[in-house]
């Protein structure tokens, strides 16, 4: 049985097609007479009191929320609760932006508050697979306007007027004309008694009046970040609190046969020693590994326990697992017939009546997230059964639900906060870490931090898939592209011993999607094994697809002698909008969206190669020789191309001076975050592309450290990164993700160029 | 386990700590300032970074044993209301993403213009290649240096 994959699943709030309806309502009804204590909040900045009262005490703050995401004080200070987990795409600003906008708050008097785990609250907080702008950008407008349409009504009683002659602006309520102006503070308690709007009561902001969306706003956290105020998993202290450090299963699946624990104990500080029982075979993405816990008074004498355990292991069936040789015989079978997931025309037609075949085949490695901060967790789990969580977590109600079901408590029972993450990029979707540290304390009977050593980090992740993938192109007697066929085989998300395919949803990544005019093609894919957890890495199978895809185009234009960049644009044809109707066997996922809502603009498309190519001087820099690589690929709805330049220092060093991204991902809200998701990408893709592998022999993870799992350094980094938003008015969607797969077919083309030498293997050398 | 009189911030405090643990803990778990941050314990990503007597160094790496008289400076330390140009040029460019290794990055550049108060492009890859991000904020934190050499 396969698992859903969490960041392609229909989830809840994805599935209604507009979100500003059906149970999005169920949120703004939930709240209705809810009273934020603001003094509740001062605590630890991502603790939110909520109750139940309808008015404060005399002389105290008195706050009036007309749903959970939004709130207004009677000072004045506008509340915006952010949903969504930071991991440094910077949501926990973008999303508060909307809400600010469309009520017309002045931003320097909102206060930004962390919401906790709790889905029927809140809505989906899966922050993953890069929808939450796309998921949420209507519902954060919907809650400005709530709030909004509330402070005009009272506004316009108090003067007597028609509502239609105020608007809002700088938290102030103005008459048009700017006669007169209240600040939203003083209308609190009037709003207070008032009904919540029906939807068709609301009204829209003009596009062209906000003053945040579409600009560059400063992210809420950069000066508690600069200033080390910044809370993140393992920063926060509970009173008697013990510190564990695990030593888990070297191999997946092993089970702790016996454990001598006397040395562990011996060290001071060291207090308590427990068994977690593992998940055990098949691998799972929500339950922990087998492990022997060791609990101390400080990380430190946890870590020396933790190496001084002495444990017997049962290596149970992956022992004999060497990840190398599962590359060549995944490599084999892409020669063979696979299962067909996409047929158009007669590609073994085209192929027999081609004037030429080029056939080349693809390779990339395991890679782990490797965030700078190691999975940390924090319970405290009482004496009443009830249990409070803190926990870097990119999926607080997966975890949330997790804890509960390893517990046996019930749902209400489990509070999570949700810290700042120290980067995430899929890892912390995984509430593995948060689960352990709810078992110990359960066993210990008081809060327990679990800290992950990079070691840990690195020996157990759920590792990005290695892949095999073997493409072959026929071209007919004009040269034109006339048959493409794409086989791909990795490990599939929760994959195990029994061999499968890849899911149908990590085809639709970049893959079976394939927009080109190419009158015959055939995706084939075929099974394996998987002999470790695999999970997701920021833009997932994308990055392996998106490599074979972009290198393949480039050696077909060049076997033409043709510009790639004009190959592509001509290979997208006419402007449309794809279905892929009757091509596709079995769903096509379309990023959980229904593909007339966001259909597969080859216009975008264009656009965005146009773009690119003029910005980065495409033309000139190709006919004055230069080490220049293109790619275009859309991922997770978001159109991207990606010129790359490189060079060599002194030293014979790979150098990367520029690099121009185009993108068109619809209404940009924070356009500095875009780009800084986009220079990121291109540092994520560089570390993806030259310097990361994870390799397993024996069935145990061989890279360590930093020394052996290496991701980019300073002088790695390209120099000069350009983003070019292309302006649109269209649904936005979401950009943590796309930067990435473009990225890498782009610099191995540009290499290429370089040293006349083709990469076929990630990670490579130039 | 040994006492230990450690000048951290320019206060003096107090610990009992086994002689090889690392100032990283000392300063994160007994003294419970948690802007320094953990990321590998091998001195190879920079999370850690502190100064002791203005030179950075990595305290995850550093035996308390060996902190002796010197005078250590955490990102707590560094300015009191984060008004150090470094501090400041971090909020200008928005360097952060995450957030997580910019402690590090802001001290070990501190110390890099306390010693070079104008460098070069390859000066500032030079001396900040010890510290990984891994959201990729290399860009601006370089620019973000040069920003706060200026108004040295």
């Amino acid at each position: 049985m396969m698992p859903k994959l969490p960041f392609l699943k229909k989830e809840k709030s994805a599935t209604s097609t507009s979100l500003s309806t059906g149970d999005r309502s169920e949120i703004f009804r939930a709240s209705r007479r809810d009273f934020l204590k603001i003094g509740s909040l001062a605590t630890g900045g991502f603790v939110l009191g909520i109750n139940f009262q309808c008015s404060g005490p005399k002389g105290e703050l008195i706050t009036f929320a007309p749903n959970v995401f939004v709130s207004i004080g009677s000072d004045n200070i506008v509340t915006i609760l952010a949903h969504r987990s930071e991991m440094g795409t910077g949501i926990r600003t973008s999303l508060p932006m909307i809400v600010a906008d469309e009520l017309g708050a002045d931003w320097s008097k909102v206060r930004i508050v962390q919401a906790e785990g709790d889905e029927e609250k809140y809505g989906n907080q899966n922050t993953d697979g890069s929808f939450s702008v796309r998921m949420f950008y209507e519902p954060m407008k919907k809650a400005g306007a709530t709030a909004r349409y509330l402070l005009v009504q009272a506004a316009a009683k108090e003067w007597g007027v028609d509502p239609s002659e105020c608007d809002t602006e700088a938290s102030h309520v103005i008459l048009k004309g700017g006669s007169k102006k209240i600040p939203f503070g003083d209308l609190v308690a009037q709003i207070q008694t008032m009904e919540l709007p029906k939807d068709e009561q609301l009204t829209w902001k003009e596009f062209s009046s906000y003053k945040l969306v579409g600009t560059d706003v400063p992210i809420y956290d950069a000066q508690d970040i600069a200033t080390g105020k910044a809370v993140f998993g393992a920063d926060v202290n509970l009173p008697n609190m013990l510190i564990a450090v695990v030593r888990r299963s070297p191999v997946v699946g092993a089970k702790a046969v016996s454990f001598n624990d006397e040395k562990a104990l011996a060290i001071p500080g060291v207090k308590k020693v427990v068994k977690i029982d593992g998940a055990g075979l098949p691998t799972a993405l929500d339950k922990p590994l087998e492990g022997i816990a060791v609990l101390a008074e400080n990380t430190w004498a946890a870590i020396k326990g933790s190496e001084a355990l002495e444990v017997e292991w049962d290596l149970g069936p992956n022992q004999t697992y060497n990840s190398s040789a599962q590359l060549q015989e995944m490599l084999k079978s892409t020669a063979s017939a696979g299962t067909v997931k996409r047929q158009r025309g007669d590609f073994s037609k085209a192929k027999s009546s081609s004037g030429k075949v080029i056939e080349k085949t693809y390779l990339a490695p395991f890679y782990a997230h490797s965030t700078i901060e190691p999975p940390a967790a924090i319970a405290d789990v009482k004496a009443d059964g009830s249990v409070e969580i803190w926990a870097p977590s990119q999926h607080p109600q997966w975890a949330r639900g997790a804890v509960a079901g390893a517990l046996g408590v019930e749902l209400p029972k489990v509070k999570l906060n949700v810290t700042l993450l120290g980067g995430g990029f899929g890892r912390k979707s995984k509430p593995d870490y948060v689960v352990e540290a709810a078992l110990l304390s359960k066993a210990a009977g008081v809060p327990v931090r679990v800290q992950w050593t990079r070691s840990c980090d690195l020996h157990h992740d759920y590792y990005h898939s290695h892949s095999a993938q073997r493409i072959v192109a026929t071209l007919d007697d004009s040269g034109n592209l006339s048959g493409w066929n794409h086989h791909t085989v990795f490990p599939a998300i929760g994959a195990g011993l029994d061999a499968a395919p890849p899911s149908d949803g990590e085809l639709d990544l970049g893959c079976r999607d394939f927009p080109y005019d190419v009158p015959n093609i055939r995706i084939e894919s075929h099974e394996t094994t998987a002999h470790t957890r695999i999970g997701w890495l920021r833009s997932v199978s994308n990055i392996h697809h998106a490599f074979a895809i972009g290198s393949m185009l480039d050696e077909i234009a060049e076997s033409k002698g043709v510009d790639p960049v004009d190959q592509a644009i001509a290979l997208l044809g006419e402007d449309k909008d794809l279905v892929f109707a009757g091509e596709m066997v079995g769903d096509y996922g379309n990023y959980g969206e229904k593909i007339e809502d966001f259909p597969w603009s080859t216009a975008r498309m264009k656009k965005v190669i146009e773009t690119v190519a003029e910005k980065s001087n495409w033309k000139a820099n190709l006919a004055a020789g230069k080490a220049i690589g293109f790619a275009a690929h859309k991922s997770f709805l978001t159109y991207v191309a990606c010129v790359v330049t490189v060079e060599k220092d002194a030293a014979g060093n790979l150098l990367i001076p520029e690099v121009h991204y185009a993108v068109d991902c619809g209404i940009a809200v924070n356009t500095d975050r875009v780009r800084s998701q986009f220079e990121g990408g291109a540092q994520f893709a560089t570390s993806l592309a030259t310097t990361s592998a994870i390799t397993l022999e024996n069935g145990k993870v061989v890279q360590n450290n930093f020394d052996t799992y290496q991701i980019i350094r300073m002088p790695q980094a390209p120099k000069k990164i350009h983003v070019h938003i292309v302006p649109s008015k269209e649904k936005p969607t979401g950009v943590g993700e796309p930067p990435v797969p473009p990225f890498i077919p782009a610099l191995a083309n540009a290499v290429y160029k370089l040293t006349g030498k083709r990469n076929y293997e990630l990670p490579f050398k130039a | 386990m040994e006492n230990y009189k450690l000048s951290i911030n320019g206060k003096t405090q107090e610990v009992t700590a086994p002689e090889d643990m690392p100032l990283l803990w000392v300063i994160r778990d007994l003294l419970d300032m948690k802007g320094t941050k953990f990321g590998c314990g091998q001195a190879l990503c920079g999370a850690c970074t502190v100064h002791l007597d203005g030179e950075a160094v990595r305290s995850c790496s550093l035996p308390v044993s060996e902190v002796g008289s010197g005078k250590v400076t955490t990102i707590e330390g560094l300015s009191e209301d984060g008004s150090h140009p470094l501090q400041k040029a971090w909020v200008e460019h928005v360097v952060p993403q995450c957030g997580y290794c910019q402690s590090g990055q802001i001290m070990n550049a501190a110390a890099l213009l306390t010693k070079n108060p104008s460098p070069s492009e390859s000066d500032i890859e030079a001396a900040m290649q010890g510290n990984l991000c891994r959201c990729g904020t290399y860009n601006r934190i370089k620019d973000a240096i040069l920003t706060a050499s200026q108004s040295l």
